[in-house]
């Protein structure tokens, strides 16, 4: 068992899913109550990851992370770092790649609100912020806390891209997903046996919970 | 514009698309303004206009001295900062807060420690004491609707609109709710706007009624005198009047005053209305209640008053009233309709085919300018 991987996946997880909360919750409430011109690209691009092979993913990320393309030498001005094969360009990939996860359930949450409940909370005095916070934010949480469960688990088990980019240097980019099929690889077969297992119960209480979350929801407000 | 004395209402809302509007009216302090119009005539738009939660192309709304919108001006104050307590159709509660948390929730503007205390009185004065914890879906229409406006009157408001607030109980509940609103409305010093399909309703609560088509208003003043003097014919036709009709005015005498209107050749009198120039073609109506039945039995002196005879068309008993249809004779189909207690049709034989009198009340005819009247006609 390579715990140093398993320790790299769950930081990982956890970075994507905090930074792809206030992100998620941005984008998911523009795409719930706004209409605009572009509506319907931004939601492609957006659902684009969840059908596209990893590795072409994968491999668009690695050609933005080049030391010579904008967003590289942009990250290089700011923080004198490398994206590709960096612990940073796989942030930036999970992220990108988890956005349908966390922005779909989102999106349902919030248009799950109905608007006059939104506008009986401006007429009552609450600012957007307080909207937000004290009304939209309580309603929408088991969308929100599905779409965190989601991004995680799926970070966790994240491989096309992950290898794509990152590669496999231990303790910076060897996820557990890595690790496993590096493992694999070299016939450790009970290393890889373990940390499947490790995986696969891992993978199914989180989409167990999401049902059971889903199910509590639909009880409270069906 | 209309004028509420500064202190109360002001509202004049334009706009070609894509809702079309073209709204005038005041709403003075403690009154209560009825918006009546059918399905989809405008009447909630101008609600969230005034609320702020609908921003027309142009227009200016005033409430008690301070401007919350004016497009001239380039004024547009958020809903946060229009001091307005809004009574949703379907009450819009906040479903994860409890009874009093819906009323906190609007209470912002006292400190945290007279909060309870003010949700507490708001609660007892909407007859909800004891539901405190209770959650919205585990509350009947009628108290989610109380809730509603304890939650709207927390703000203190400068105005309470109210949003169709009978639409979703059942009858009996929206009785008690009607005599509730009477009672609380008593006590309110601000100007109140009531959105209604009810004509009946409109005519009960409010000082003053409406009549919006289209996104337009086309009438505005007391509800009885909108709903027996409108002054057109759509008007008319919106206030369920049925008797309209075409005439041509014969003259005008000014002692007594009155003014003369030629109708299938009969010469009517009518209430006097010198502003319609003699010869000029028009439409009058008369409202049900002001078309007298002569009695066979007993004739009484009213029966001089714009006699007209005809045949009945129609008896149609509705419970205590009975609504009668009487074809006037050799009006080739004109038909005037009139409510009589139900007893009284009985008594006097009235049923399809049987030959009747009725007077038309002088006071009671309001002339029109000409528009083809449609059906009734």
């Amino acid at each position: 068992m390579d715990f140093d991987a398993l320790a790299l996946s769950l930081r990982l997880a956890a970075c994507t899913a905090l930074v792809l909360l206030p992100v998620g919750i941005a984008t998911a409430r523009l795409l719930a109550w706004s209409r605009f011109r572009g509506r319907g690209l931004l939601e492609a691009a957006l659902t684009v990851p969840l059908v596209l092979p990893p590795t072409v993913l994968g491999y668009y990320l690695l050609s933005g992370f080049d030391a010579a393309a904008p967003p590289a030498r942009l990250w290089h001005a700011l923080t004198g770092g490398s994206l590709s094969f960096s612990f940073a360009g796989l942030l930036l990939a999970s992220v990108i790649a988890n956005l349908p996860f966390a922005v779909l359930p989102m999106q349902r949450a919030f248009e799950g609100i109905a608007r006059n409940v939104r506008e009986a909370a401006w007429c009552s005095g609450l600012s957007a912020w307080r909207t937000l916070l004290a009304i939209e934010l309580p309603l929408a949480w088991p969308g929100v806390l599905s779409a965190m469960v989601l991004t995680f688990a799926h970070t966790m088990g994240e491989f096309g891209v992950v290898l794509m980019v990152g590669g496999n240097i231990p303790e910076e980019t060897r996820t557990l997903s890595i690790a496993i099929y590096d493992r694999t690889q070299a016939f450790d077969d009970r290393a890889a046996g373990i940390m499947s297992a490790v995986l696969l119960g891992f993978s199914f209480a989180v989409v167990w919970s999401v049902y059971l979350l889903d199910a509590r929801t639909r009880g409270r407000h069906g | 514009m209309a004028d509420a004395g500064g202190e109360g209402l002001e509202v004049r809302l334009a706009q070609a698309g894509p809702i079309p509007l073209g709204v005038s009216f005041a709403c003075p302090p403690e009154s209560l303004l009825a918006l009546v119009g059918p399905s989809g005539s405008g009447k909630t738009t101008v609600l969230r206009a005034i609320a702020g939660l609908y921003r027309p192309v142009t227009g200016r709304v005033r409430c008690a001295g301070a401007t919350w919108l004016d497009t001239q001006g380039h004024v547009f104050v958020a809903p946060q900062r229009r001091s307005v307590g809004l009574v949703f159709q379907d009450y819009a509660l906040f479903p994860h807060l409890s009874v009093t948390g819906n009323v906190q929730t609007a209470l912002g503007h006292l400190p945290r420690a007279r909060r309870a205390r003010r949700a507490s009185e708001l609660l007892e004065r909407v007859n909800l004491s004891g539901l405190e914890r209770r959650r919205p879906a585990t509350l009947s229409g009628g108290q989610q609707q109380r809730v509603a406006i304890a939650r709207a009157l927390a703000r203190d408001p400068a105005v309470l609109l109210l949003d169709e607030p009978f639409s979703a109980v059942d009858q009996v509940t929206r009785r008690k709710l009607r005599r509730e609103l009477a009672q609380l409305r008593g006590s309110l010093r601000i100007p109140v706007v009531l959105v209604t399909h009810d004509l009946e309703e409109a005519g009960m609560l409010a000082d003053r009624m409406c009549i919006l088509h289209h996104g337009r208003s086309l009438q505005e003043g007391p509800p009885h005198e909108v709903m027996s003097r409108p002054r057109s014919v759509q008007v008319a036709r919106l206030v369920d009047l049925q008797n309209v009709f075409e005439g041509v005015v014969a003259g005008h005498q000014s002692d007594p005053p009155l003014t003369r209107v030629r109708w299938l050749g009969h010469v009517l009198e009518v209430r006097h209305q010198p502003a319609f120039a003699a010869g000029a073609a028009v439409c009058w109506v008369i409202p049900g209640a002001g078309v007298i039945l002569h009695r066979r039995d007993r004739p009484s002196r009213g029966e001089r008053e714009n006699p007209v005879a005809g045949r009945v068309d129609s008896v149609v008993v509705l419970g205590d009233t009975t609504s009668v249809a009487l074809q006037v004779d050799g009006s080739g189909g004109a038909r005037i309709s009139f409510p009589v207690p139900t007893h009284v049709a009985q008594r006097n034989g009235l049923a399809a085919g049987v030959s009747a009198k009725v007077s038309l009340r002088a006071e009671a005819i309001q002339i029109m300018d000409w528009e083809a009247p449609g059906e009734g006609g």
